[in-house]
């Protein structure tokens, strides 16, 4: 007697043969699979590469972001040591002294606030400003000429060699600028810039009236090796006098930082289409397997062992994650050159497209460990299916869910999105709630679907006609398909929900209210000694004044005893170090706003002298500067140190138009520092805005007027466009979603073969077949999408309350709209399922499927 | 001849518990096998034919007794290692074919060897067609095979790894009565030919008459166990 080989080896190409084999005659079926993996990776490559090419791009044009080796600003003339530094620096040097100010066109008597730069020297080194014509950007600085914003001189309708007024003096328009380094088209159409030579500003009038100017220094070194040793010892010296300085490197790594905050936003999404594509694999495999239990039964019979079986699969669904991985890197390398044009506007440099291989690598990895891992669920209970499914095809999967290895795949599950979800995040809580999170969902998917197949048993009376009795107790007969659906359908609709909820907040919370008596333009810049003047003039003028508001510029000199140079040295003190350069205007008044209300701690209006200042705090300065009521504050104000505590902590809605403060004091002590004043009025259309400008401009040319109508529609188009990128990135995910959602209803297609052609060939009429089909369909999609819609209701509020720190509320008509579109989705693709099925005969159908 | 015994199953009990309740489905049953034997089991629908054969086979385990297989017992062998007794010692047919819809009818008959890794594989695959009459078929998917075509060729693949023993469940059940006719003779012929032993179960009384031994259960029991004017 011959003795029994145990010891088989395995032989991996015989399991590749295998694998290729068994797929042939699946590839549809595969497809739907497949196209999960490649919206979601496709979404991802995208988002990954526009992120290394942001990158790319901030390292390459850092240089033109500043214009210069080395800047240094303030906002004061520098005078003494320094002024001598900045003097002798560098091999080159420009100067630029910047400021709001008025200007008038006299050909159009257009007036608007826009931001000077008098301009003298080279700057910039690096990059130019980009001006028509060409060289108007260098030849202005040799006489009285301008250069003035594109958008200032849309609005007036101005041309080149027109005219231009800069308080008393007027200039020759020489070119219109189409942009200056570092500035964003967003910004320009906000804050439109005039530059005019440096050597003017003096008979303009403006630089001894107007207190806020900033004095800037451009520096061009040859030998820049140079900068970061210079840098150090010119730190203390300018922070000793209130300098900022800005270089190369400081600029590339600021500019990095806000993209980060672009990119973060943007991985979320691409992280949300990528788990909706773990759905669809994790339910497409869940499905697939459970149709290939015949055919792994019967290899077994052959002599197959388990684990053979199991591997036949793997290297089948890997391959195919491949394939999808590479064809997702591949849609992803094309959408990403959409994204430029969507972000252009918001960008201060030019974003290149290239194909970034580091992204497409990257894809292809993480396409193929989620599509191994999520179909290895289904996968390990190939390891269960006992041969004797080809002597009855058993239905019990007790066996599964014993198997530990199951406990295994679900923590592998659990650690990847963990982890995945911390290199979106960066921040290990956040990515433990949000998989926690998720878990829940999925567990409150499942609990529904389990219910619903113990209950809809119960539920179903035999008054009910046939059709509703099939229709329903498809939910719970053997093979059926209500959890793997439930969960499925359940999870993109949350997905796609939470996503679309919080698109509608983010876009909300950028919405800014404007009623009838809410002022709509602001005065500011106002000497104390016009503050009458030019209150009658408005009042001449048939407007209301709506408040009139002192503004003291101040810095924070001390918290609780700290300087700067404290914080810096103890970073557990945990203090922004901003809240020392920061410049505050403040006000003082005796009592509150309507649009401010104390948290804690008690308001106090007036002053005891001799005393600490009892000031008000703003919530977010308070977190910022780590200060509750009590904390000692030593202010400096124009020179004077002032002892304060905080008194009372506010919180303030900054939606409404009115001039709020971080800090506001009482009434008392800073009556007599240097000051100006700010006026609110209503204006009811354009021309009452024209006049008013024109008339306060003529006679009190220091005086600055924003027309929040115009500044309004400025935003309004900025929303409307950071609206419009959030839709963008939300429809990646959105449309993943609706794929897997095809897919998995698509997929569960052939479960339902084999009955509805025995309906049929028993007789039933193709009528009833497709209403017992919808029924079934109607009744998942209804439940999943409910669900769904509930959890993303809950996590939304979630994200709102607890990240995103923003007010929360459901506009129900597109919720309703997504729940009637998904489920009228489920139904579709569940009747064009067996649309299929019913234009057959039945005898081919049942052929093709023995 | 002196019978060596390739089966042996002696006290073999298989109950199923399902909500709450024991069912009895084989109880107490024995007998043996002798090489190169054709055996037939008979019985009622229901009786636990199907069940005892897949015991026999070592497709599922046994409640309680014996269960060896050329000398093998399989009681206590996990499921891998009975997967790889199956391939080195048994061959299957089944009422419905069971092939892999997803492998041409050739390569469904070389699966077994495949899995052996021997040599010459797709020229002895090709071989065992020829003998079952279906050498021009062997690129066609099961599902464009008829049902008699299509139990040809799970004959082919049963004999393709040259079994010790042949398990059958009711072979010709879906045929009709001249397919049937011409598929048993395929089954005795090729059986013959190997020297292979056979145990098929069936409803077909004429069938059985053509084997050697006719095992009859009656509601998990064994009531009879007679020897044919064949032998
Ligand atoms: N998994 C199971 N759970 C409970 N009972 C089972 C299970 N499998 C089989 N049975 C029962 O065991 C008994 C024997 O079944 P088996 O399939 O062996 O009968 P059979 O003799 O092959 O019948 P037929 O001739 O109709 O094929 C039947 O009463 C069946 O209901
Ligand atoms: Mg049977």
């Amino acid at each position: 007697m011959d003795q029994v080989n145990y010891n088989r080896k395995i032989n991996f190409s015989w399991l590749f043969k295998m694998a290729v084999r068994d797929s042939r005659r699946n590839r549809s079926r595969l497809l739907l699979f497949i196209s999960s993996i490649v919206f979601g990776i496709g979404a991802l490559v995208a988002i990954y590469s526009f992120r290394y090419n942001i990158q790319n791009d901030v390292d390459n044009q850092a240089a033109t972001l500043i214009g210069a080796d080395l800047t240094i600003s303030g906002n004061k003339a520098p005078d003494g040591e320094l002024k001598t530094l900045t003097d002798s620096l560098g091999d080159d040097r420009s100067q630029e002294r910047s400021f709001a100010s008025m200007v008038l066109f006299p050909k159009s008597f257009g007036t608007r606030l826009v931001q000077v730069r008098a301009l003298q020297g080279g700057f910039p080194y690096y990059g130019e400003l980009e001006t028509v014509p060409l060289h108007a950007g260098s030849t202005f600085k040799k006489g009285k000429y301008a250069l003035v914003d594109k958008t200032l001189m849309m609005q007036f309708n101005a041309k080149v060699n027109d005219s231009v007024k800069v308080g008393n003096e007027t200039f020759v328009i020489a070119g219109l600028l189409n942009k200056a380094p570092g500035q964003t088209g967003i910004s320009s159409g906000i804050a439109p810039v005039v530059y005019i030579p440096l050597q003017y500003l003096e008979q303009t009038g403006l630089a001894k009236l107007g207190s806020r100017i900033t004095y800037s220094y451009f520096y061009k070194f040859n030998n820049t090796r140079a900068i970061p040793k210079l840098i150090k010892t010119l730190d203390p010296k300018l922070e000793k006098d209130g300098f900022n300085y800005d270089t190369i490197a400081t600029r590339k790594e600021n500019t990095g930082r806000s993209f980060e905050d672009l990119s973060r936003f943007l991985s979320l999404v691409g992280f949300i289409a990528l788990l909706l594509g773990c759905v669809g694999v994790a339910s497409a495999i869940n499905i697939y397997i459970r149709e290939k239990i015949r055919s792994i039964a019967i290899m077994r019979c052959m002599g197959v062992k388990a684990s053979e079986a199991f591997l036949i699969y793997l290297i089948q669904i890997a391959g195919i994650g491949l394939v999808g991985s590479i064809a997702g890197a591949a849609l992803g390398t094309g959408i990403q050159h959409l994204l430029p044009m969507v972000l252009k506007d918001f960008l201060p440099i030019t974003i290149s497209v290239s194909i970034s291989w580091m992204a497409i690598w990257q894809g292809i990895v993480l396409g193929l460990i989620i599509s191994v891992l999520f179909a290895l669920l289904p996968l390990i209970s190939i390891r269960n299916i006992s041969p004797l499914n080809t002597l009855r095809l058993s239905f019990d999967d007790t066996t599964t869910i014993k198997d530990p290895l199951r406990w295994l795949v679900y923590s592998l599950v659990l650690l990847f999105i963990v982890s995945f979800s911390y290199l979106q995040l960066e921040d290990w809580t956040g990515a433990v709630v949000f998989t926690i999170g998720i878990a829940i969902a999925f567990l409150i998917l499942t609990a529904i679907a389990w219910l619903l197949i113990r209950f809809t048993r119960l539920l179903i009376m035999s008054s009910w006609s046939y059709i509703w009795r099939q229709g329903f107790a498809n939910l719970y007969r053997p093979n059926n398909q209500t959890i793997i659906l439930t969960v499925s359908i359940g999870l993109s609709t949350a997905f796609i929900c939470t996503l679309f909820l919080i698109q509608q907040l983010l876009i909300s919370q950028v919405t800014l209210s404007t009623g009838d008596n809410q002022s709509n333009m602001i005065l500011f810049d106002i000497q104390t000694s016009q503050k009458k003047a030019i209150a009658d003039l408005t009042r001449k003028q048939g407007l209301k004044v709506l408040s009139q508001v002192p503004i003291v510029t101040i810095r924070l000199d001390k918290v609780n005893g700290k300087t700067a140079a404290d914080v810096k040295k103890d970073t557990t003190l945990k203090i922004n170090p901003h809240v020392f350069t920061y410049e505050y205007r403040v006000s003082y008044r005796d009592s509150l706003t309507a649009s401010e209300k104390i948290t804690s701690g008690e308001w106090i209006g007036k002053t005891i002298p001799g005393k600490d200042v009892p000031v008000s705090a703003e919530e977010r300065f308070a977190e910022r500067a780590k200060v509750k009521v009590g904390d000692k504050l030593i202010f400096n104000v124009q020179g004077v140190l002032m002892n304060a505590y905080v008194a009372s902590i506010r919180k303030v809605n900054w939606n409404k138009i009115s001039t709020n403060f971080q800090i506001v004091f009482p009434t008392g002590v800073l009556e007599d520092a240097p000051q100006f004043n700010v006026l609110l009025t209503h204006v009811p259309n354009n021309t009452v805005s024209a006049k008013l400008q024109q008339v306060v401009v003529q006679q009190f040319p220091n005086v600055s007027i924003v027309d929040l109508g115009l500044v309004l529609s400025v935003l309004d188009e900025l929303l409307d466009k950071i609206g419009y990128v959030i839709k963008f990135m939300s429809g990646f995910s959105i449309i993943t979603g609706i794929i897997v959602l095809i897919s998995s209803v698509r997929i569960s297609k052939y479960q339902r073969i084999q009955e509805s052609v025995l309906l049929r060939t028993l007789g039933a009429s193709r009528k009833q077949i497709f209403a017992i089909t919808a029924l079934e369909y109607l009744f998942l999609g209804t439940l999943s999408a409910l669900t769904g819609i509930i959890i993303a209701i809950g996590a939304s509020w979630l994200l709102a309350v607890y990240r995103f720190d923003m007010p929360y509320h459901v506009n129900l008509l597109p919720v309703v709209a997504i729940f009637f579109a998904i489920t009228l989705l489920t139904v579709i693709i569940g009747l064009l399922n067996s649309r299929g099925i019913l234009n057959k005969p039945p005898l081919e159908v049942l052929r093709s499927n023995s | 001849m002196p019978a060596e015994t390739i089966l042996n199953i002696q006290n073999l009990n298989k109950t199923y518990k399902s909500a709450g309740r024991t069912l009895t489905v084989l109880d107490d049953i024995n007998f043996s096998i002798s090489t190169g034997s054709t055996n037939a089991i008979v019985g009622p629908s229901g009786s636990g034919k199907t069940t005892l054969l897949g015991l026999c086979a070592g497709l599922d385990s046994a409640s309680s007794g014996i269960v060896e297989l050329n000398g093998i017992g399989l009681s206590n062998l996990g499921e891998d290692k009975r997967a790889q007794v199956r391939n080195q010692y048994v061959g299957f047919i089944f009422q419905n074919f069971q092939l892999l819809p997803t492998l041409t009818a050739l390569e469904n008959v070389m699966v077994p060897l495949e899995l052996r890794g021997e040599k010459n594989i797709k020229a002895r695959s090709q071989d065992l067609l020829d003998k079952v009459g279906l050498a021009d078929r062997g690129h066609h998917y099961p599902a464009q095979l008829s049902g008699g075509e299509q139990q040809r060729v799970s004959l082919a693949r049963a004999f393709s790894n040259s079994p010790k023993i042949l398990f059958a469940d009711e072979p010709t059940g879906n045929l009709d009565a001249e397919t049937s006719e011409k598929v048993v003779k395929l089954i005795f012929d090729l059986n013959r030919e190997a020297g292979t032993t056979l145990v098929l179960v069936t409803h077909d009384l004429e069938l059985a008459a053509k084997t050697h031994r006719i095992i009859k259960i009656k509601g998990g029991k064994l009531v009879s166990d007679e020897k044919t004017c064949n032998e």
